[in-house]
């Protein structure tokens, strides 16, 4: 009897073993990390495959929303590269010394409307389909990123605001943890709708998924997106900071209806 | 399917119970042996993890181990990298939130050996580790298994805590848990649906598996 449990120790210390082994040899490999705001979730994931394919180099990329980074990179996460969706995060990390220099800005936002197939909600750049459904009482549920720390969300807020819908729509609202959350609700089924990112609505997946309406640029603060390169970045990195401003990696943010800086829309 | 969320996952799974299981079989056996004032209150504070939410646990991590505090700055000091956002603050954050899962079973084990079993064994003149070896661990070896079990079990699902001071980091503290919640956000469904059912599959298999295995054991001892 305790011979067998002798035997499963046994066995049970060899696995311990090789998975420590491959645990402190993983943890040696260097990872160029890099923390994108989730408006770049499709667009983004373009263009580090065709950089890894150009430059045979790897990324590692992790979206979230670009508050929620700010914080993390204040309390020492490891990223090399951080592309926010708000110029303020970066400039703020600048100013207290966390990155190597103020950034560039490389894109311009936009927010859409966005709704599923079988949602009742009717799409249009003024929101006047939203603001009919809800006097018609019903509207349910509405999707977007929480504004405390998602810029996406900020815009969302601002852009219902300007449309006097923000009070009425306030129990209705539900929250992204960051902007791809938020379109993830929205499109889910469970609520009739959502203010997301442009990008977002414009990858194939989400054009299965629903349609979207394009909301006025004036209707809420610009998403100037900015993105800098952090302390202890890598040769890859940088490598890859320089692609993004490049025409191609330009083409590509235009096709996922980025404004582009330096140019009018 | 996301792979190296898979094997990070399972690392830090067996990690947890190869460092904590033995601590806290010690630990369990101490207090399963004896009586002194202060021991609920000993016991409370071990419980505590079991009802704390993980954000909150999560959040004094990032306080007390952060780059921003004293310990994160002697860590930082000592070893080039911070624990948070690092596979070593994952499995700190691991031991700590699974001690109840380990300690509570274990101890439950030792203290349902009944007590002239012990003094037979001492008075055949057993040492305290013979007595261990060859009398206690095959009366308690159910609840050292539940133990492992469980701590293993948990950790493969812990999400809270790993959100908190983890940072998604692929290959390193991007764990299966993690992964599917950014799949579901990519609106990648397959994906999610595939490592959720891996998942399911595994932790049923694993909890059949242990219970067969302590099965066994209550039935050889008759």
């Amino acid at each position: 009897m305790l011979k067998k449990i002798e035997i499963q120790l046994n066995i049970f210390t060899l696995l311990l073993c090789l998975l420590s082994s491959s645990v402190s040899i993983s943890a040696l490999a260097a990872t160029t990390n890099i923390a994108a705001a989730s408006d770049l979730k499709f667009a983004l994931e373009e263009l580090a495959l065709s950089f890894e394919k150009q430059s045979g180099q790897t990324l590692a990329l992790t979206f979230g929303s670009s508050g929620t980074f700010a914080t993390q990179i204040r309390h020492g996460a490891p990223f090399q590269l951080f592309l926010s969706a708000d110029e303020d995060y970066v400039l703020k990390l600048h100013a207290d010394g966390y990155t190597l220099d103020q950034g560039i800005l490389y894109a311009v936002g936009r927010i859409a409307l966005l709704a599923p197939a079988s949602s009742p909600l009717i799409l249009d750049s003024e929101l006047k389909g939203l603001a009919a459904l809800m006097q018609q009482g019903k509207l349910q549920r509405f999707a977007i990123a929480n504004p405390k720390h998602a810029p996406y969300g900020q815009r969302a807020q601002e852009a219902l605001q300007h449309a006097g819908l923000w009070q009425d729509i306030q129990p209705k609202l539900i929250f992204g943890e960051n902007v791809s959350q938020a379109a993830q609700f929205a499109v889910s089924g469970s609520a009739e709708g959502g203010i997301v990112a442009l990008s977002l609505t414009k990858s194939p997946q989400m054009a299965k998924l629903g349609h979207y309406a394009v909301i006025p640029a004036e209707w809420h603060t610009p998403l100037k997106q900015r993105m800098v390169l952090l302390k202890g970045v890598d040769a890859t990195a940088q490598a890859f900071y320089a692609y993004l401003q490049q025409p191609t990696a330009r083409a590509v943010l235009r096709r996922y209806g980025f404004t582009l800086p330096g140019e009018s829309e | 399917m996301d792979w190296t969320a898979l094997w990070l996952s399972l690392q830090l799974g067996f990690m947890t119970i190869l460092l904590l299981i033995p601590a806290a079989l010690f630990g369990a056996r101490w207090l399963a042996y004896r009586r002194f004032t202060g021991k609920p209150l000993l016991e409370a504070l071990l419980a505590v993890p079991l009802v704390l939410p993980p954000t909150v646990m999560g959040y004094y991590l990032l306080v007390v181990l952060g780059a921003q505090s004293p310990v994160g700055h002697w860590i930082m000091h000592w070893t080039g990298q911070p624990l948070v956002f690092h596979f070593s603050g994952l499995l700190i954050a691991s031991l700590i939130v699974n001690i109840p899962f380990a300690v509570q079973p274990m101890q439950r084990a030792f203290e349902a050996i009944p007590q002239d079993i012990r003094d037979a064994a001492a008075c055949c003149g057993m040492s305290s580790w013979r007595a261990l070896l060859n009398v206690e661990l095959p009366l308690a070896w159910p609840g050292v298994l539940t133990a492992m079990v469980l701590s293993f079990a948990h950790t493969l699902g812990e999400f809270g805590v790993v959100l908190m001071v983890g940072g998604s980091l692929p290959g390193e503290t991007r764990t299966i848990a993690i992964s599917i919640y950014d799949r579901v956000q990519a609106l990648d469904f397959d994906s999610a649906g595939q490592m959720s059912l891996i998942l399911l599959v595994f932790s049923a298999a694993v909890l059949a598996l242990a219970n067969g295995l302590s099965g066994r054991f209550g039935r050889s001892h008759g």
